[in-house]
């Protein structure tokens, strides 16, 4: 019989620190129990993992730490439904399963030496925020850098905490925006892609990655094309309700394209090339 | 060179292949005949296509992918900790009396599970074990079309040995290594050139009553072409009441669910039979659903049969003929006329390309 490592086994994770991020957002982080497993342990930007709340269920969510920094893996989880729901009761100490790293990731070698546009709407903040960090490792490789990150309202924005860190990182510039006016908000008011339109980035040389609600992803689009980027200069990553993960229970597919293995990351010029079935 | 078995030996041979083989043979049960381990109770049933398929010996209805136990932590007792333990179970087994569409189901399967990146394990484990010993059709049914999607009454894709009922007995050919290992059996005997022949005629004339194939190497271009075309899908789903009895039958439909199941502090996770059809399968937890109506189900169903899996596997159509979904679909929906009317529909480009 042949013997492989089994594609279903989740291996056994430890919560060692949560974060309440929003109302309805935590991030996890979490140490795999096994230690040579955490040292081992490789993932690229972009790629997601399962999170198993055993007797509940499993649920797909990108890995939002930095493969530059690999004191933990992190996970930010918007309860929505059973999994997670479950999760945001857990405590520090906890058990998890975990199978990871799923997915492809953001083309960060073929980014190199460009310029980049981040635009992130709301919880689509954490598959950007792996990027991000990522390039802030790697500064010198990447030109400037545009992070255009909008929520309803600043309460709702994730990683508050770490804006000042972003904000010092060489040639970058953090936009920061919320729908409507808020007490003490000194920040801009209006959707996100009006805001980038605002900000006008240059298509030049450039990359723009954007994340977010589905309506959000629609109207960046359209701003980012105004704005003259090509479609293979514009990346998203795809939600699709997932269960194997690895290409195999056949719920992810948009065509001949199986979101959990050859995505979630897209370029919109591949997305132009799959059947139209978001 | 092709054996010789008697009819009256078929049952001793079973029973021989038996010591070494878990032999899992289409039996009786109620009105239906259906996959079960053979035993002197059951009563074989190889007259007629099995009302279901095969493929849950390999790929059960059901089955536990990993087990855990909620446990306290002896070193700090405030503390739970959780146990996972795998199950991958393989026996060797026999799959007996699979029709040539059923066998040719398992080459799908291979296909979608085991000729990709991530293989499936579960399902390797089995179909390494598992040597399949089908039976040629020498009568067709009016559902059945193995013919239009690549297979014949007397195809060998995805078995190791051929059965051919002759008279008073079977025609017995090895088509792989693993089915050579059968052929020295004592109750087998050389076949003689009448036998070969009548067999030969026999399949001829199940070949001759299966309904002339349409060519179907369009069909990827043309359901592509068709994607966007949903007065189409909606014509021809109008009928289907998504209750899922068509893939729950089909020899080739292999997607799944995986749902945990827990008492007390103990329980499973576990792998189950998914249904595209269903409203559930692609709903997201926003409530977004990117296959709203059973018009996007049934063309996503059709889709990856003759479109999406034929571009990833060679052009192997992943629909074997075996007509189950058009014998057990309530409202008697026929994929040979949906396929066949998404041949025939003329896209709007060609209608407006003279001018
Ligand atoms: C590639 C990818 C990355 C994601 N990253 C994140 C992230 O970083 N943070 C975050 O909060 N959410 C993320 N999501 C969405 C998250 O997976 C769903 O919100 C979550 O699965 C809902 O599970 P539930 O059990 O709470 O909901 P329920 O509605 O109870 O869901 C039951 C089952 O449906 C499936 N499911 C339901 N909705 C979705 C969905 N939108 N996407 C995928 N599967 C779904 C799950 O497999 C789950 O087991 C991501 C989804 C995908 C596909
Ligand atoms: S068996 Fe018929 S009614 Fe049921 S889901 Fe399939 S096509 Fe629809
Ligand atoms: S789609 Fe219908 S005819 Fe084709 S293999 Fe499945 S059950 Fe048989
Ligand atoms: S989630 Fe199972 S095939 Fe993609």
């Amino acid at each position: 019989m042949t013997k492989m490592k089994n594609p279903y086994l989740p291996e056994m994770a430890t919560i060692q620190e949560i974060i309440q991020e929003t109302h309805n957002i935590k991030t996890f982080r979490v140490t795999l129990n096994n230690e040579q497993s955490m040292k081992n342990f490789s993932f690229e930007p972009g790629q997601v993992g399962q999170l198993s709340v055993f007797g509940v269920g499993e649920s797909t969510f990108v890995i939002n730490s930095s493969p530059t920094r690999m004191d933990y893996l992190q996970f930010s989880v918007m309860a929505a439904g059973e999994v997670t729901q479950r999760l945001h009761t857990m405590q520090v100490g906890d058990e998890i399963g975990v199978r990871a790293p799923l997915g492809n990731w953001f083309p960060y070698e073929k980014m190199k030496g460009k310029d980049i546009v981040i635009v992130g709407g709301g919880i689509g903040m954490a598959p950007l925020r792996t990027l991000l960090l990522y390039m802030i490792d790697n500064r010198d490789d990447y030109g400037k850098i545009t992070v255009i990150y909008g929520a309803r309202t600043p309460q709702d924005l994730t990683y508050s905490y770490e804006f000042e860190e972003w904000r010092a990182a060489k040639d970058l510039n953090l936009v920061l925006t919320v729908d409507n006016e808020a007490p003490g908000w000194e920040h801009k008011v209006g959707l996100i892609p009006n805001v980038l339109l605002e900000e006008s980035p240059s298509p030049d040389n450039t990359v723009a990655i954007t994340c977010g609600p589905p309506i959000m992803i629609k109207f960046t689009l359209e701003a980012l094309k105004k704005l003259g980027f090509e479609d293979e200069n514009i990346y998203t990553t795809l939600e699709k309700r997932m269960k194997c993960g690895i290409g195999l229970c056949g719920r992810c597919n948009i065509g001949t394209s199986y979101v959990c293995v050859d995505g979630p990351v897209y370029s919109f010029a591949k997305l132009k090339t799959l059947p139209n079935e978001l | 060179m092709a054996k010789y078995l008697k009819k009256d030996d078929l049952g001793s041979w079973l029973k021989e292949l038996g010591e070494t083989y878990k032999v899992i043979a289409p039996v009786e049960e109620g009105d239906a005949v259906v996959f079960r381990r053979l035993t002197d109770e059951r009563t074989l049933r190889i007259d007629r296509q099995a009302t279901q398929g095969p493929k849950g010996v390999l790929f059960p209805a059901c089955e536990e992918l990993v087990s855990f136990k909620y446990v306290k932590d002896p070193e700090n007792p405030e503390k739970t900790k959780v146990e996972v333990k795998e199950t991958v179970e393989a026996e060797p087994t026999l799959i007996f009396g699979a029709r040539p569409c059923d066998a040719r189901g398992f080459d799908v399967f291979d296909g979608a599970f085991t000729k990709c990146a991530v293989k499936d394990n579960y399902y390797m484990a089995r179909r390494e074990q598992a040597i399949v010993v089908s039976l040629a059709c020498t009568k067709t049914e009016t559902t059945c079309f193995c013919n239009w999607v690549g297979g014949s009454p007397d195809g060998t894709g995805g078995s190791d040995v051929l059965l051919t009922p002759v008279t008073g007995g079977y025609l017995v050919e090895a088509v792989t290594d693993k089915g050579e290992a059968l052929m020295g059996g004592k109750l087998l005997s050389d076949a003689d050139d009448a036998r070969q022949a009548e067999a030969k005629k026999l399949l001829q004339e199940a070949k001759d009553s299966l309904r002339e194939a349409p060519d179907f190497d369009c069909m990827p271009e043309q359901l592509y072409a068709l994607f966007d075309n949903m007065d189409f899908w909606e014509k021809q789903s109008a009928k289907c009441i998504s209750c899922g009895a068509c893939t729950y039958l089909c020899p080739t439909c292999h997607c799944f669910n995986i749902t945990d199941e827990q008492q007390g502090k103990e329980g499973s996770r576990i792998r189950s039979w998914d249904n595209c059809m269903s409203h559930m399968f692609t709903n997201e937890a926003s409530g977004h659903n990117p296959r709203p109506t059973k018009a996007y189900r049934l063309k996503n169903r059709v889709g990856h049969k003759f479109c999406y899996f034929p571009d990833m596997h060679d052009g192997h159509i992943a629909c074997v003929g075996c007509g189950r979904c058009i014998k057990s679909c309530p409202v008697a929906l026929d994929i040979r006329e949906v396929v066949t009317a998404a041949k025939e529909c003329r896209l709007p480009e060609e209608e407006t390309s003279d001018d």
